[in-house]
């Protein structure tokens, strides 16, 4: 399974932001984006996993069985660590969540409700509900806020897992994950420069 | 040179400033010759006297309120299937015209049927069906005016026209059912059927229906232009704030 | 699915999550209208059915902003539409929990609210059974309004004036059954009007609201 992007041009807010943006990503691997904040690693990520629309170019191979995780993470503050997972879990086709509650260390908390755990402890459920599962690819926009450094390592750890057994992963961060398998992609060159491009909203109006 | 070409907004733009002016012209003239014609050169209605004589602006802005409503519903499709922006700000320019041709429906209406039945309003299915329509107009303005992204309220809106025709068509058979049980004497005779036949009253009547209509044509054609120049305008800054 | 459908009954059902909400309005509507238009139990009794199903579609309404509007905030829509299950199937789910833990629970009260308003003994059985058939209907195009609505801050409203025009069909078809039954008289055709009704938009109305929700979501 191989997501190969081939120039694409993603646009906010009817102008281009990035363009000819391409790569090749195969599984086992992952691929760590760069860039300024607003360069639109955010929108690359979007429209990669087929939530927005691109200008230009092609998505290609493992396209819709990418997940979008960013902060709001679908965490239900009235639901369990448990029934948090579980769903989540079911979504995307797996039953076992006693994998992801111990590579992020959430078995004592388990029963708890989500909204009573702190950020820190709310952001690892975030990531292990993502993270911790083996069948989608790994959309992930800046997965790492409000974490202490052992919690970032254990994110690494479960995104090297799920390479691993055959996933892919695709992550906007500024810090460094340590991750091994993992390519950058400084995005900052693919910058859009010409002010509009051909077929967008903005454009037919000029 | 097919129709096509003036989905580019700059040509619709130039085009409909080359038509507009005799466009008014003929849409204004008509209009008031059909209504003047018929509200002082016809004779009176042996029954109804002269209220009848609001038929004619009734029927033509009865006719007007739902040949916008099909109007907008065609210009949703073409916004969906070939992405015109021109044809999505045609929708949206037309429906407060398409509203106030249904208010001018209900309140001439409810003037004619006055005397009738010796009260401002009946429930009777061909109105009760208007007002439907005008809530129906409410919603689809009302979204278009709720959503900041201009492609976000043209799709959003063109779903609204398609699902809300359905949902219009469906009403209309379901007040017909509704309205069964009541009152049978108080509908408004249909006014085309009974006059059909009387050159003296359908002739004006027929102008004055071509005269709302060229009447909203150019009242749409316009407010599309002003649709289109302020789209423009965004663009033209948007390009600026890059720069 | 299944579990789409159990998550949100369960948060329906827990504290905050506005299960019984719709009941107590239900209730205070009904309780409000012999305030208004007199305590005459024949005139009461006369207006009954189709005061109940205004009542209970009103309830309806106003949870549907809660339907979608919470999960849209948290990143759930997101991930729901990036996930294997189609959008069009999560819809329906959350439909279908809309009505179980909103719809269903006003038909079974609403006999309870008939007595308040003096329904005749022969009009319960058709009360219960159009709103039975007639609530699915608002659930589903309540999904579709909420659908529409969903990045509007303070759309609620706007959904009200969207939807209220989408439900006069089910309720003219739904009060009708109801008025005729109380009646005595044969109320099969509105009932299965009703009826048809239900299983169209059932069928149809997801699709609509995943095209419209896609479009929210970019």
């Amino acid at each position: 399974m191989t997501l190969t992007v081939t120039n694409l041009t993603i646009i906010r807010g009817g102008l281009p932001v990035l363009a000819d943006v391409s790569f090749v990503l195969e599984t086992g691997q992952a691929l760590i984006l760069r860039g300024p904040n607003g360069v639109g690693k955010t929108t690359l990520l979007r429209t990669i996993a087929g939530l927005q629309p691109s200008l230009n170019g092609k998505v290609s191979g493992a396209q819709d069985q990418i997940a979008y995780a960013a902060h709001s993470d679908g965490l239900k503050a009235m639901l369990s660590v448990t029934e948090n997972l579980s769903f989540w879990a079911e979504v995307f086709g797996q039953s076992d969540i006693s994998h992801a509650l111990a590579a992020f260390e959430l078995e004592n908390l388990s029963d708890r409700l989500a909204g009573t755990l702190s950020a820190g402890q709310k952001r690892r459920l975030g990531l292990s509900a993502v993270a911790g599962d083996r069948t989608a690819h790994l959309g992930s926009d800046e997965p790492t806020v409000s974490l202490d450094t052992t919690s970032v390592a254990m994110f690494a750890v479960a995104v090297e897992s799920h390479l691993k057994s055959g996933g892919m992963a695709l992550i906007a961060t500024h810090i460094d994950l340590g991750i091994e398998q993992a390519n950058v992609l400084d995005v900052t060159p693919f910058i859009a420069r010409n002010d509009v491009a051909m077929g967008s909203s903005v454009e037919a109006f000029l | 040179m097919s129709l096509w070409e003036y989905a580019n907004p700059v040509k619709f733009l130039r085009l409909s400033e080359r038509v507009l002016p005799m466009l008014w012209v003929l849409a204004i003239s008509s209009t008031v010759v059909g209504l003047l014609w018929g509200f002082f050169f016809t004779p009176d209605d042996i029954r109804q006297g002269s209220t009848v004589k609001i038929i004619y602006i009734h029927v033509p802005a009865a006719l007007m309120a739902i040949n916008a409503w099909f109007m907008m519903l065609v210009a949703s499709l073409i916004w969906l299937i070939r992405r015109h922006h021109v044809s999505a700000l045609a929708a949206k320019a037309a429906a407060p015209v398409g509203v106030v041709m249904t208010l001018i429906a209900l309140i001439t209406g409810a003037i004619w049927g006055q005397p009738m039945w010796g009260t401002w309003w009946v429930w009777d299915p061909r109105l009760t069906s208007f007002l439907i329509l005008f809530l129906f107009y409410l919603g689809y303005i009302a979204l278009w005016e709720a959503i900041e992204d201009s492609d976000t309220a043209a799709d959003l809106t063109a779903v609204l026209c398609m699902v809300g025709s359905v949902f219009a068509v469906l009403s209309r058979y379901a007040v017909n059912f509704w309205n069964q049980g009541l009152h049978q004497g108080t509908s408004i005779p249909v006014a085309t059927g009974e006059r059909s036949v009387a050159d003296v009253f359908f002739v004006p009547l027929l102008i004055s229906m071509v005269g709302l209509g060229l009447l909203f044509f150019a009242l749409t054609l316009y407010r599309t232009g002003t649709e289109i120049r302020m789209r423009r305008t965004k663009a033209l800054l948007a390009r600026e704030g890059r720069n | 699915m299944k579990a789409l459908l159990i998550r949100d009954i369960r948060l329906a059902v827990r504290a905050g999550g506005g299960f019984g909400l719709g009941l107590a309005f239900f209730l205070i509507v009904i309780v409000m209208v012999p305030f208004a238009v007199g305590a005459d139990t024949g005139l009461l009794s006369k207006i009954a059915p189709g005061v109940l199903w205004i009542g209970a579609l009103l309830a309806c309404l106003l949870s549907l902003d809660r339907l979608l509007a919470l999960d849209f905030e948290d990143g759930t829509l997101d991930l729901l539409a990036t996930a294997p299950l189609p959008l069009e199937a999560a819809l329906s789910v959350k439909a279908l929990a809309h009505w179980i833990t909103t719809g269903l629970p006003l038909v079974i009260a609403a006999p309870v609210l008939g007595v308040l308003m003096n329904l005749p003994t022969q009009g319960y059985v058709w009360l219960v059974l159009s709103l039975l058939l007639g609530t699915p209907a608002l659930s589903v195009i309540g999904t579709f309004g909420a659908a529409l609505t969903v990045g509007i801050k303070r759309g609620g409203l706007l959904l009200s004036l969207l939807v209220l025009p989408l439900y006069l069909p089910t309720l003219i078809f739904g009060a009708e059954a109801a008025q005729r039954g109380a009646a005595g008289a044969d109320a099969s055709t509105p009932m299965l009007l009703l009826a048809g009704i239900s299983a169209a938009t059932i069928a149809l109305m997801p699709f609509a609201s995943a095209a419209v929700l896609k479009v929210n979501l970019r």
